[in-house]
């Protein structure tokens, strides 16, 4: 049995414990947000955080998850979209959309520990989410515009 | 070539289909798609005088989308285009998903043209609905129809005695004004365009960064199971025997369905296999894994990539049969003059759409409903029918948002699968591709080989010119026996070249097919605009000539020349040379093109294109390292699409074609040893990340009220020879095999 929480609520798995978390998410609890891309930490479409850091859920297994905090696209706020999604909406980065909650979890991880980046902080931290439709010329401009919106409502 | 939609098919008379029968049609959101939830209906409105449009007595505005939505934005530009005409207030409008069916006219969403084929009937839907609201006003306040306009939006107003009445008051009464004629409509002006033209956000923004359930990957029915499928590693393989004992050992597996192989061709059905039935996904994945098969690979365990790569090169050294002469290039050549001469390579290449393919199906006795990001939700239908035994109009496809289609989600095979597994557990399925299934099992991109020569004058011009093309077409999908290119793929930027060539011939050789062939993100333009771009470059030089001013000269001063499309085609969209070379000047203009000198690794590179009706020209700009690393620091796009329905989405358009372009040119290879693909995973089929990515891509529009073209595709054929070119400039290596990693760069 592993115990973990998942979006602020407590959960216990008694599953196959070899799950990685991304099914666990997506066809147990159903947060379907969470998206499968290649299953072996190559794409970031499953990207959820984890105690507050990007993980790739789709090679996280359940097992290693014991009194961890997951939180997954549908839980990063409880009042109204997120300043990253709102930068995201106000770019209009997204083309299929497919890759972007797991863009936008990872753009949350960067900004968490860089609240400025810079182009090269961006490059490296989201080198790791491919979006195949290839809206990374936006997603930068997103990323930027979160950081200034942030720094703007906490000055 | 039955299923693809080339243009012939594209500009085809669209249908305007009038509800006045009394036909249910259950139209639902592309998110809303979980069973049991009602969805808004287009015919429960108060007024709804096409399939495509109903207003609510509370006003709000339901317009169908009949077309996918796959990142191309037609969910945002279909429904503006009605909204326009309609006056409708944009904020009130309700977006509605068009299951699959055959009254919308072609909902096969490929070959970019949604807007193109659809411009006419969504205005006449608007104005028509617009006219009977008009009329519907000036009855109740007994003034005449002249009177009365639609403005502000969403209302009706008689501004001599000052009155407005809303639409949604209006739709009940509206609803019975007799259906106008084509010919009382009135169409705005395009200085009149509330939306048209002017850029927008995506309709489905903030539900797509929310990450709600909007895409086949993401169908969640009751009772549901979820299935893996081993398929044959070679195309047309077959289960010799099976161990499935390890697998059903698995926790949450619960059987294991035999799937019958195909009859060739193998068109748009499954592949076979062994498909494990499971209650979650990675159980399904899991218990695949462990399945022992033994597979008969039958006949097309000979294709081994390197060797079927000399057939194909050996084929475009010989003569082929000829596709389009203006001319007699032979005579030049024998002349003895000075003659150049080229030979390049393309390899397949797989999509792999962010999401794998996926579907969910329901049989229940005599009707199924099928849940599935497709680009051709009546090709499900029709498949789907065609394999169960059903008749067409009893199997329902629900479409949902695709996680990127690129032309593999043109192909319902995996509905089929969905629908065929359905059937047997006799419980809903949902049957998922893994990433390996996806690039392993793709409808591959297809490999070619070219050849060009020419004879050149004193000045380096072109009087002869001779290009050949050999590849496996993609008619082998639907005739086994098909070895020529189609008529379709030698439009695609071959029969003809945009030059002033006094002598030309083109040609297209035999090739024997191995693997599933398709359509990819605009086609055989891929190959044929990076032989052709490249080897314009290359004369260029030969010449000693700036390749830009030289381009232009090949261009000529500008006329319409002769494409070899159909007569309709030609009427509305007649090749203007004009509009290439404007295209190719903006580019260039922009990029500053001449200001700084190319070499010492860095250059910029320039090739125009014109396809799916659309003229684009692309200047790249590289840096490459003494390592052969190639970084694209800037793009410069010049699209002449005709009218553009949403700017932005266009521009993110070819944003977008310059990664796919830089994906199909550094890494884009697909390979086969012994029929079995090569790659699997973005491991070894790499595509472009932000690290890789052009940095910065500048996209112009040209302003043009020539009617609307395509924007989906015609950004990539000519970025890649641009970038080609662009690291001749840089290097001096010239690049005449895809991709960069086969040239020591990357
Ligand atoms: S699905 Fe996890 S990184 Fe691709
Ligand atoms: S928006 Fe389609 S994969 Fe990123």
């Amino acid at each position: 049995m592993v115990h973990l929480k998942v979006n602020g609520s407590v959960q216990a798995f008694d599953g196959d414990p070899d799950m990685p978390l991304l099914w666990y998410l997506r066809d147990i609890l159903g947060f379907t947000g969470t998206k499968f891309g290649c299953g072996m930490a190559l794409c970031g479409a499953c990207t959820v955080l984890e105690d507050g850091k990007a993980i790739r859920s789709c090679s996280t297994q359940m097992k290693q998850l014991e009194g961890h905090e997951i939180t997954t696209i549908e839980g990063i706020s409880t009042h109204g979209p997120h300043a990253v999604q709102k930068a995201w909406a106000a770019v209009n980065v997204p083309q299929c959309g497919y890759c972007q909650t797991g863009q936008i979890m990872q753009a949350i991880s960067l900004l968490s520990s860089k609240p400025h980046p810079t182009d090269a902080d961006i490059d490296d931290e989201m080198s790791g989410n491919i979006c195949r439709c290839g809206t990374y010329q936006r997603i930068r401009a997103a990323i930027k515009e979160a950081a200034k919106e942030r720094a703007r409502s906490q000055s | 070539m039955t299923r693809r939609r080339f243009l012939q098919g594209a500009l085809s008379a669209s249908a305007f289909v009038r509800c006045v029968a009394k036909v249910p049609l259950f139209a639902k959101t592309a998110g809303n798609v979980a069973p049991g939830s009602v969805a808004p209906s287009i015919d429960a409105t108060a007024f709804h005088p096409s399939i495509f449009l109903g207003i609510q007595a509370d006003g709000t505005v339901l317009i169908v989308a009949h077309r996918t939505e796959m990142g191309n934005g037609v969910r945002t530009s279909l429904p503006r285009i009605v909204a326009d005409e309609l006056d409708a207030d944009w904020s009130r409008v309700e977006v509605i998903q068009g299951d699959g069916d055959e009254r919308y006219g072609s909902q096969d969403t490929d070959g970019s043209h949604s807007v193109r084929e659809f411009f006419d009937t969504l205005r006449e839907t608007g104005a028509t609905a617009r006219l009977m609201l008009v009329r519907a006003a000036a009855q109740q306040w007994g003034v005449p129809e002249a009177q009365c306009v639609a403005d502000p939006a969403h209302v009706v107003s008689h501004k001599a005695s000052n009155r407005t009445i809303g639409y949604g008051e209006l739709a009940a009464l509206a609803a019975k004004q007799p259906v106008p004629k084509k010919e009382e409509l009135k169409l705005k002006s395009p200085s009149e365009w509330r939306y048209i033209g002017k850029p927008a956000p995506g309709y489905d923004v903030t539900d797509v960064c929310a990450g709600k359930p909007l895409f086949g990957m993401d169908v969640r029915v009751d009772g549901m199971l979820y299935a893996a499928i081993a398929h044959p590693p070679v195309l047309g393989g077959k289960v010799k025997s099976v161990d499935d004992s390890a697998t059903l050992k698995f926790k949450g597996v619960k059987q294991t369905i035999p799937i019958d192989p195909f009859t060739p061709p193998h068109h748009f059905q499954p592949l076979g296999g062994v498909a494990v039935i499971a209650d979650n996904t990675w159980s399904a994945f899991k218990g695949r894994d462990a399945l022992k098969i033994e597979w008969d690979n039958g006949e097309h365990a000979v294709y081994n990539s390197p060797d079927y790569k000399k057939q194909l090169q050996e084929t475009a050294r010989q003569p082929g049969k000829v596709v389009h002469k203006i001319g007699d290039p032979d005579v030049e050549f024998s002349k003895g003059g000075k003659v150049i001469e080229a030979e390049y390579y393309a390899p397949h290449l797989a999509h792999a759409s962010m999401e794998p393919p996926a579907a969910v199906a329901d049989v229940q006795g005599e009707k199924v409903i099928v849940w599935s990001p497709t680009q051709n939700p009546q090709g499900v239908q029709e498949e789907v029918a065609k394999k169960l035994g059903l008749k067409k109009e009893n199997v329902t496809c629900h479409v949902t948002f695709l996680g990127g289609g690129f032309g593999r989600k043109s192909k319902p095979d995996y509905a089929v699968e969905a629908a065929v597994l359905s059937k047997t557990t006799g419980k809903p399925v949902k049957v998922v591709w893994s990433r390996e299934d996806d690039i392993k099992f793709d409808y591959f991109h297809s490999v070619a080989a070219m050849y060009i020569k020419a004879a050149v004058d004193d000045k380096g011009m072109p009087k002869a010119w001779l290009q050949r093309s050999v590849f496996p077409p993609i008619s082998s999908t639907f005739d086994k026996d098909a070895v020529y290119g189609s008529d379709g793929e030698m439009s695609l930027g071959w029969n003809v070249i945009p030059f002033d060539v006094p002598n030309f011939r083109s040609e297209n050789g035999k090739a024997v097919n191995h693997v599933r062939i398709g359509w990819l993100r605009s086609v055989a333009n891929i190959y044929h605009a990076f032989a052709v771009q490249s080897f314009a470059n290359e004369l260029a030089y030969a010449a000693n000539r700036d390749p830009y001013d030289y381009l232009l000269a090949l261009i000529g001063s500008g006329h319409v020349i002769d494409v070899k499309q159909p007569a309709d085609v030609a009427a509305k969209y007649p090749y203007d040379t004009t509009r290439l070379r404007h295209v190719a000047q903006l580019a260039a203009e922009k990029a500053n093109w001449g200001k700084k000198k190319s070499g010492n690794g860095w250059g910029m590179g320039i090739a125009v294109h014109r396809s799916f009706l659309t003229y684009v020209a692309s200047v790249v700009e590289v840096e490459v390292d003494n390592s052969g690393a190639v970084r694209i620091p800037n793009v410069y796009t010049a699209v002449d699409a005709g009218i553009v329905a949403n700017p932005d989405m266009v521009i993110s358009q070819f944003q977008g074609a310059a990664v796919f372009g830089t994906s199909i040119a550094r890494t884009g290879e697909i390979t086969a040893t012994n029929g079995v693909i090569d790659q699997s995973n973005f491991h070894n089929y790499p595509v472009a990340r932000m690290n890789d990515a052009p940095v910065y891509v500048d996209v112009q529009i040209v302003e043009s009220q020539a009617p609307p073209a395509g924007v989906g595709e015609p950004g990539v054929p000519p970025f890649v020879p641009a970038l080609c070119n662009a690291i001749y400039a840089a290097t001096g290596k010239r690049v005449r095999e895809l991709p960069l990693t086969r040239n020591g760069l990357f």
